[in-house]
């Protein structure tokens, strides 16, 4: 048992596609109760100077965590999902997410760490247009809780 | 919208104050796709041993994802952003839920019209971010 520490520095395949969409920008919005105009309304978002409604910040987690699910529940790695939380996340922007984007993401296991009894996994996740410009890295860091 | 010229390292943001509801939980469980039991069912989540249904972490980085692009005026400011998810947000089965305050420092002035802000947030006594720290673009 136990998390396999060789796993670091592996790569899984980019996902499928994904086509944001102004409908689930505002689901998302409403979701977390931000009224922003920037993500439901086009003329608000176009006078700010975006092509069409952007996406809150934490929208790309919708993205990474679909992709980085290749890597956590990677048999080999070994996460006993039942005993993991979300411990840390971070996202670089080079842009915000937009409606019309069509994007694919592609992980890394860029972090293995044992503190204690606690076992820490971080995942890269780059999101970039299926065009190959970058809009945004998710560094997203579990916490296997240990069962001794 | 805030101007780079116009802030000051040291200076606090106003704080404001999020609500967090059982319904707010089930809409965001709907728009991440994350369905985990201890977000909605207050049945599995005493038996896994946590006090109450909680919050996603997601959850409460949004809300300070919107305490941050709401002082920067500018929804898509952001360049970097990442927090340290240091305690649960109880969600009671009642007509408040629970409350997220958040409050802001401005931590750094950096090249590029870069402004660095140290971000905490609360939930009644816990600290449920820390090392939280939000990069905007200011014009």
């Amino acid at each position: 048992m136990g998390v396999n520490a060789d796993y670091l520095g592996r790569s899984y395949p980019a996902t499928e596609p994904y086509e944001v969409s102004r409908v689930k920008i505002a689901d998302f919005a409403e979701a977390i109760g931000d009224p922003n105009p920037l993500y439901t309304d086009a003329s608000a978002a176009q006078a700010a100077g975006y092509p069409d409604v952007i996406a809150p910040p934490t929208f790309p987690i919708v993205i990474t965590m679909a992709a980085s699910r290749a890597a956590i529940g990677d048999p080999g790695l070994g996460i006993n999902y039942a005993m993991v939380v979300h411990g840390e996340q971070r996202f670089t922007y080079s842009r915000p997410l937009r409606a019309g984007d069509v994007v694919v993401a592609q992980s890394t296991i860029s972090g293995i760490r044992e503190v204690g009894s606690m076992t820490m996994v971080t995942t890269e996740t780059e999101i970039k247009t299926v065009d190959g410009e970058h809009v945004c890295t998710g560094y997203g860091t579990l916490v296997e809780r240990g069962s001794g | 919208m805030t101007k780079f010229a116009d802030v000051t390292v040291g200076e606090q943001l106003p704080p404001a104050s999020y609500p967090a509801t059982r319904l707010s939980l089930v809409k965001y469980c709907g728009a991440s796709g994350d369905f985990n039991f201890i977000h909605w069912n207050e049945r599995i989540a005493r038996s896994v041993g946590l006090p109450n249904v909680i919050a996603h972490g997601m959850f409460t980085m949004a809300q300070a994802g919107r305490y941050v692009t709401d002082w920067a005026g500018d929804a898509g400011a952001l360049v970097d952003f990442g927090v340290r998810f240091s305690a649960m947000v109880v969600v009671p089965d009642d007509d408040t839920g629970a409350t997220i305050d958040v409050s802001g420092t401005v931590e750094e002035k950096l090249d590029g019209n870069l402004v660095a802000v140290a971000l905490t947030a609360r939930s009644g006594d816990a600290k449920v971010l820390s090392r939280a720290r939000a990069v905007v673009r200011l014009p």
